[in-house]
């Protein structure tokens, strides 16, 4: 597939807006239940919970982009009962305005209903990276993506740099707050790292259902494009192909297993031994351009079947 | 229940891409408005079509057969574009099968193509949705046809008959006898799509005459002839010739 920016920073964004909400209230939630000491100021909440809005949007906004009639997006709502893209419609407001309620409520002054409020949040959080992946997972003649990693990566990566950033937060507001939020951001980290390689190795051991042979229903084991039935480009061989080797697919991955996970494990313990804003901050900019390159990945390893038709101009 | 589909004979297909042609022809003329087509004569031409004629070469060198494959929509009876849909846009009639796209409706998110493994749906680029073969919806009910026209145009263009019209799901249609009795057979089965589109494959088409189809051996009615044969002792050519 061609990976189409929208949809990249749409995701990417989405992923870390959630991850961030998930850490500021998991911190709140913790300070509530007497887990950990409870001076929570409310501010980091507050901030967060404002940043996580912002991300949300930006990632709203992306989205449009990658829409042929942005005017008519309204519609989008319509086919929930079917559509996983459509729930993700649906549940994206909504855990939008909880954000922006929690947000209020720490900003105003009110802790009591925040709880509730953030643990209405969390359940649309956890509704929304379950829509996002199935949107790619639920396609099934992409074998790359027709996984439940597709849904658990989504879950891992965005709360990963979602955590490191509220790591980061944590460093310029709340900074006694920062190792605790510094190990959980290494741990997502870590566990975000397990997932995609599992699905690296799984996608490297794939078996193609679809052959020439099904796409034409000829059994013939030797058959040859010798013309796909048009001498320019269409919308079938620019949607579809990425474009790029296999040679420099294969260094994308290396460098965004570096930039998502190794580079941002290595400054988040920088950020906590020097105990340095800088680090943290540096920490979750160069994961998030290291998710960028996942992203990025993601979309071109999968290979559509619809290929096996458009192999040779002429 | 009705499932109007096509069924196209590979046996047949010369690949003159009359049916491309005539599809554009007729799709670009319509109420919804044109389809893309730019730079036609430019170096790197692109454009909408709901119909594409490829080749392929089947075989080794010099045992190879050349194939012609006109592929469309195949108007699945369990569409995988839509359920996907998000606005309903895209969708499946129920009086006839026919899968189709509300061109007022689609947001132009490009779900549906993805949706789709045969790759048979083109997101317009000037119109900004997306587009694909409507069995000529606009067409095969138009009363003011005359009814030899009522049907799509790539059949109606087809100079050697290689593409059939009809209801899958009547025993008795034209299809269902050519599927039946030319082992037709679908695209990609392993995804459980169901095409309603069939295609039938190429077969030996060469015939065989024996001496039982110059000369009844029975011949009851003593109507037909001998064959002229010559008598033992008559002088055969060759024995003319060497005089």
């Amino acid at each position: 597939m061609r990976p189409a920016w929208s949809v990249i920073l749409l995701t990417t964004l989405l992923g870390a807006g959630q991850g961030l909400f998930l850490a500021v209230y998991a911190v709140e939630a913790a300070a509530h239940l007497r887990l950990s000491d409870a001076s929570a100021s409310g501010r980091l909440q507050a901030a967060g919970a404002v940043l996580s809005v912002g991300l949300l949007a930006a990632g709203l906004a992306a989205s449009f982009f990658h829409l042929g009639r942005p005017e008519r997006a309204w519609r989008a709502v319509a086919m929930w009962r079917t559509s996983w893209l459509s729930r993700e419609v649906i549940v994206l407001p909504a855990f939008m305005a909880c954000v922006a309620l929690y947000a209020s409520g720490h900003w105003l002054g009110w802790p009591a209903p925040t709880v509730l409020i953030g643990a209405v949040g969390v359940v649309l959080c956890l509704a929304l990276f379950l829509c996002t992946g199935m949107i790619y997972a639920c396609l099934k003649f992409l074998q790359e993506w027709h996984t439940p990693l597709t849904v658990l990566n989504f879950f891992l990566l965005g709360s990963a740099s979602g955590v490191v950033l509220a790591a980061a937060l944590a460093a310029s507001l709340d900074p006694q707050r920062l190792p605790a939020l510094a190990g959980w951001g290494a741990a997502a980290t870590v566990a975000g790292l397990a997932g995609r390689v599992a699905s690296l190795v799984r996608n490297a051991r794939l078996r193609r259902r679809s052959s020439l042979q099904t796409a034409l229903g000829i059994r013939h084991p030797r058959i040859r494009q010798t013309a796909q039935g048009f001498t320019g480009g269409s919308f079938n061989t620019r949607e579809f192909f990425h474009g790029r080797t296999d040679g420099w697919l294969r260094m994308l991955q290396w460098g965004f297993l570096a930039g998502a996970f190794a580079l941002p494990l290595a400054l988040l313990g920088l950020a906590v031994a020097r105990a340095s804003p800088l680090a943290a901050a540096a920490a979750f900019v160069v994961q998030y351009a290291g998710l960028l390159a996942e992203r990025w990945h993601f979309f071109a390893q999968a290979n559509h079947p619809q290929n096996l038709y458009y192999q040779r101009v002429s | 229940m009705t499932q109007l589909a096509l069924v196209i004979d590979l046996n047949v297909c010369v690949g003159c891409h009359a049916c491309v042609t005539s599809c554009k022809s007729w799709n670009t003329s319509g109420a919804a408005g044109y389809l893309a087509d730019d730079n036609p004569y430019g170096s790197d031409p692109t454009g909408t079509f709901f119909n594409r004629v490829q080749t392929f070469e089947v075989g080794e060198f010099p045992d190879t057969q050349t194939v012609h494959f006109p592929k469309s929509c195949l108007h699945c009876e369990d569409p995988p574009c839509v359920p996907v849909c998000p606005t309903g846009a895209s969708h499946k009639r129920a009086a006839d099968g026919i899968v189709l796209v509300d061109y007022d409706k689609c947001i132009g998110c490009k779900y549906c193509a993805w949706a789709c493994p045969y790759g048979v749906r083109e997101l317009d680029e000037h119109r900004k949705v997306m587009t694909k073969c409507t069995l000529c919806v606009d067409r095969i009910y138009d009363a003011q046809l005359p009814p030899a026209d009522r049907r799509p145009a790539c059949v109606a263009a087809c100079p050697t008959n290689a593409r059939l019209f009809g209801d899958i799901h009547d025993p008795d249609s034209v299809v269902s006898r050519a599927i039946r009795d030319h082992g037709g057979y679908a695209l990609m089965p392993e995804w459980g799509t169901h095409p309603a589109n069939h295609y039938l494959p190429r077969r030996r088409t060469e015939s065989k005459v024996g001496p039982e189809d110059l000369q009844r051996v029975d011949n009851p009615l003593k109507l037909d002839g001998r064959l002229p044969q010559p008598r033992p002792d008559e002088p055969s050519l060759d024995d003319a010739m060497s005089w």
